[in-house]
């Protein structure tokens, strides 16, 4: 017997869900409407919502004093290609994980996560060096290392998890029918694991965007992203909220655009094993 | 087919870390080269003794479980609630899962100066608007401001995966529970607790791994301040091997990091550990 | 790996036409998001048109950000970047280092002897410039006039501790949302210690004694601190211990301070009727002194443009960094910006332009407060360091950073002036023992 929401219920529930997400969304909502004021209008008070005189020339500004092209550019790079970095040495792994486990498996996917608890800062020096040493500093290529060593064991772990709902029988019968173990993986394998593979690396594709430690430290004029054009946009001397506001959503409107297009893709596969 | 990405993963696990390890029993510091002499436990010494070490201790203890308790509270809250019937869904969903988008400077940024600015800021101009003091919220409650920042970054992903798992609640039981005159609360706490209760674990695990790392926030707003309040481990270590360039203690509070942070792992290993159990 | 890529293709080609065509040389300048350097990029084709074989890139980032970078890469020689823009407070430590290239020889019309010599001094070790000064700054008083007048005071010449505090009594006005002083409050070497170690200098005070003793525990600090938190928690903005120079800067711009007590570049952008709202209001001082006393405690602080050592691009960098200090670059924004917005406090030729001093009402104060900055005895008591507003020692980002918390934290309230000091003592004493001194 199917339970028809009262209409009542529904728009209570309607009311509020807005309410609830229009306040999370509103520091976003904020950045983007100050992006289109004057600096002084951006500190104004009582501070105007819709009601003062639009202008791009934040954007214009942001756009005559820095490369915004190539930092962008850099970050396609470097996320995109540390997520499939990732992903090409990840799914093997996780295949063996989950379909030829062995006692130690468990722990080895611990101590695979247990990794990523090292601090960053801790290792900034020896990583400098080392870079240093092989010419990969400020080039997108050691930054695709970097990051993708970073974003592993989460890779790692969300292709186990996901590969582990896969019933073992479905890999059998493709044996039987004389699959050798790597068509196995590309033909069988991967396409049931399609929605987990692609939310993997739609959340990879993210975190990598977002990481501003490495791709901050370990880049000057040439791999710098989109975290380091922030970085010159933050408290200059002057107004800035404006300019920090264009700044700011020039960096994060790609990759938030891309995030509510896949948005389906990105939830249907994450579910890190806790569905069953 | 393992291998790969264990011996990957090794490398760069063991390679930075036996640096630092090496690092740590040196007098290494960057700005005066050349006097690179061992010196035992000395680093660990300075450290550990560091006036700051036990206030970031407990701050990065109260930042972690700050957070987790507001997001995994806050999540499933909205999970529960965007599973029921409303108009414009989607669009809901939409917003709420924003923030996750956001680079952590820019949202400590966007916080700091346009938001929690106690002169410039939206905050203060609502509280003036409604003839009360604008509250101070980087002096008055730095690590509480803090986790507020993070707990809006990483709520998203904790209501994503809530929610989906909430997608696999079994419907019918629902029903049956309903039927049988069971309340909406007993309802909650007997049948979608129980049922979240794996998809939280994989939220606590993998929001702790990049909560003990918090780090931007911190540099952005408070730098660690007023005086420790808002210091934490990974903060001290940036202080110590950043604006000291001394490696040699940078390294040894790494270090410690790391040791307390795989404490901090084996725990929650053991508690998911069980969870996870298919 | 492009260049390494493009010079290996290159080589039978660069054989085939030596001596007829230069290569393009690439070089990375590192630099901070402030004003002058922002203004500097804009004016880049004037560069091309004159050096058509030099490409330059910029890296600009956030003070803070940009001074971890650089620091880390000349000290790990990562060579990333050729010309550097550091303060006088990097100078003469990685000089001593040889990290940097000595600049001496920047060509006949360079004119190096105009080049102030307060703000050369601390850029030259054993004889030799080792980085040349882009803008040049020390600190003065600036104040609103209107309210000065409202309040039935009438600016000193010499203003002292007493007097500030009674004319910032004067001048608050919470309800309009108007405080008496605006002062640094954000813990860092380079932010509220830059302001407070200048103030303790006012005092009298020092940092340390000859025998490097941290001096927390003298009556001189116990002052110092006790004026800065009275003015600041009765007169002060709320929010100030997070306010660095850009927050106040936009603070006094909309008109919240009635004083404020900074760097000399800030004058120019208070006075700017396109950003400030209370361009026409403004009045400038010496920074104050203690009762009967003379130390103004000035500091000195510069942006200079620096060469490392392991710089392979020695000749294009020069190049590059006489243009950006030279008399020429000075004509060149006066003739696209307005001479009022040239990069201040290097020349003394500018001081001397009768047009310069027309439009820059402030011109004269700050030439006086940078030729009062003595940044080789700061105290009127003796002390074993050098340097205005900071300690010329590597420990000190690291001690003031530490010191600058405590300072904060009192600031917040969550500490007594005492504590303060008592945890500054300690942390410094602490650390100076670490670092082995004395020496």
């Amino acid at each position: 017997m199917a339970r028809e929401a009262t209409k009542g219920r529904k728009a209570v529930l309607t009311v509020v869900a807005w309410g609830i997400g229009l306040l999370i969304f509103f520091p976003i909502l904020w950045t983007v409407i100050t992006s289109f004021k004057t600096e002084a209008e951006a500190i104004a008070s009582p501070p105007a919502f819709v009601d003062f005189h639009w202008t791009l020339e934040n954007y214009t500004t942001v756009n005559q004093r820095s490369d915004y092209l190539l930092h962008f550019w850099n970050s396609v790079v470097i996320s995109i290609g540390s997520t499939l970095a990732g992903l090409v040495i990840a799914v093997p792994a996780a295949w063996s994980m989950a379909f030829v486990p062995g006692r130690r498996t468990k722990d080895l996917l611990m101590w695979m996560l247990s990794t990523k608890m090292l601090p960053a800062v801790g290792v900034l020096v020896p990583i400098y060096l080392l870079a240093r040493d092989t010419g990969l500093l400020d080039s997108r290529i050691g930054l695709v290392i970097v990051l993708t060593m970073v974003n592993l064991p989460i890779i790692v772990w969300m292709l186990y998890t996901y590969f582990k709902e896969i019933p073992g029988e479905i890999l059998e019968a493709a044996r039987m029918d004389g699959a050798t173990l790597s068509s196995e993986i590309l033909y069988v394998l991967t396409p049931m694991a399609v929605p987990g593979i692609a939310s993997t690396l739609l959340l990879n594709v993210i975190l990598a965007w977002n990481e501003s430690f490495w791709t901050l430290n370990l880049t000057a004029a040439n791999a710098a992203p989109l975290t380091a054009f922030i970085a010159s946009y933050s408290s200059p001397e002057g107004l800035f909220y404006a300019k920090l506001s264009a700044a700011s959503t020039m960096a994060i409107a790609p990759i938030m655009i891309l995030g509510w297009f896949s948005q389906k893709q990105l939830v249907r596969g994450l579910t890190f094993g806790a569905v069953k | 087919m393992l291998s790969p990405a264990v011996v990957l993963l090794f490398l760069w696990m063991i390679v930075p870390l036996g640096m630092t390890v090496y690092f740590s029993f040196l007098r290494f510091n960057l700005l005066m080269p050349g006097t690179n002499d061992f010196t035992g436990f000395e680093n660990y010494y300075y450290f550990f003794t560091d006036p700051s070490f036990w206030p970031a201790l407990v701050n990065t203890l109260i930042l972690v479980f700050g957070v987790l308790a507001i997001t995994v509270i806050g999540g499933v809250g909205l999970a529960v609630l965007l599973d029921q019937p409303m108009w414009g869904q989607g669009i809901v969903r939409i917003l709420v899962i924003a923030p996750f988008f956001v680079m952590p400077s820019v949202s400590a940024l966007v916080w700091k100066n346009m938001l929690m600015n106690p002169v410039n800021g939206l905050f203060a101009a609502i509280a003036r608007g409604l003839g009360l003091r604008p509250f101070d919220f980087f002096a008055d409650a730095p690590l509480a401001s803090i986790i507020a920042i993070v707990a809006w970054q990483w709520l998203p992903f904790a209501t994503l995966i809530l929610f989906t798992a909430m997608q696999s609640l079994d419907r019918e039981q629902m029903e049956a529970a309903e039927m049988d005159g069971a309340g909406p609360v007993w309802r909650f706490v007997h049948l979608t607790i129980p049922h979240l209760m794996r998809a939280i674990t994989v939220v606590v695990l993998i929001q702790t791994i990049f909560l003990l790392s918090v780090f931007a926030e911190i540099l952005v707003t408070t730098n660690g301040g007023p005086g420790t309040a808002s210091t934490t481990l990974t903060f001290l270590v940036y202080v110590q091997s950043m604006l000291q360039f001394d490696v040699g203690l940078g390294s040894a509070g790494g270090i410690v990091a790391v040791i307390l942070a795989n404490i901090v792992a084996i725990f929650l290993m053991r508690m998911i550990g069980k969870n996870l159990e298919a | 790996m492009t260049v390494t890529f493009r010079a290996l293709l290159g080589v039978p080609l660069v054989l085939a036409l030596a001596g007829t065509a230069s290569a393009e040389t690439t070089i990375t300048v590192a630099t901070v998001n402030n004003g002058d350097m922002i203004r500097m990029q804009r004016l880049m084709p004037d560069f091309y048109a004159k050096h058509p074989d030099i490409k330059v890139n910029w890296v600009t980032l956030e003070e803070n950000v940009l001074r971890q970078r650089v620091t880390t890469d000349i000290a790990s020689k990562g060579g990333q970047y050729d010309v550097l823009t550091i303060g006088n407070y990097e100078v003469p430590i990685w000089a001593k280092q040889n990290w940097l290239m000595p600049l001496d020889n920047l060509g006949a019309d360079y004119d190096q002897a105009d080049l102030l010599p307060q703000v050369a001094e601390g850029l030259t070790v054993d004889g030799k410039l080792y980085a040349v000064p882009f803008y040049a700054e020390s600190s003065m008083l600036m104040y609103r006039t209107d309210l000065l007048e409202k309040a039935g005071l009438k600016m000193p010449e010499n203003p002292d501790w007493a007097f500030i505090t009674e004319a910032a009594a004067k001048m608050t006005d919470k309800k309009d949302g108007v405080y008496g002083i605006c002062l640094r409050g954000k813990a860092g070497w380079g932010e509220n210690m830059a302001f407070i170690t200048s103030m303790n200098n006012s005092m009298g005070g020092r940092w340390f004694d000859m025998q490097w003793k941290p001096q927390f525990d003298s009556p001189e600090w116990k002052k110092t601190l006790e004026t800065y938190l009275e003015l600041m928690t009765k007169y002060g903005p709320p929010g100030a211990s997070s306010n660095g120079f850009n927050e106040n800067l936009a603070l006094f711009q909309t008109g919240k301070c009635g004083m404020w007590i900074d760097a000399t570049v800030a004058a120019s952008f208070i006075s700017d009727p396109k950003e400030s709202k209370v361009a026409d209001k403004v009045g400038f001082a010496p920074a104050p002194v203690r009762k009967g006393g003379e130390n103004h405690g000035n500091w000195l602080w510069s942006w200079n443009l620096a060469i490392p050592a392991t710089t392979s691009k020695a000749d294009a960098a020069k190049t590059f960094v006489a243009w950006a200090t030279s008399p020429a670059y000075t004509e060149l924004v006066a003739q696209k910006d307005g001479i009022a917005n040239v990069p201040p406090g290097t020349r003394t030729s500018l001081y001397k332009n009768p047009e310069y001093l027309k439009v820059a009402p402030f011109a004269k104060m700050t030439l006086t407060a940078i030729q009062s900055a003595n940044t080789q005895h700061p105290s009127d008591q003796d002390v074993p360091y050098t340097g205005g507003q900071f300690v010329a020692i590597p420990e000190f980002q690291a001690i003031g950073t530490a010191v600058g918390q405590q300072f904060s934290a009192a600031l917040a309230g969550r500490a007594s002036a005492a504590q303060a000091l008592g945890a500054a003592q300690a942390v410094t004493t602490r650390e100076m023992q670490r670092a082995g001194y004395p020496k």
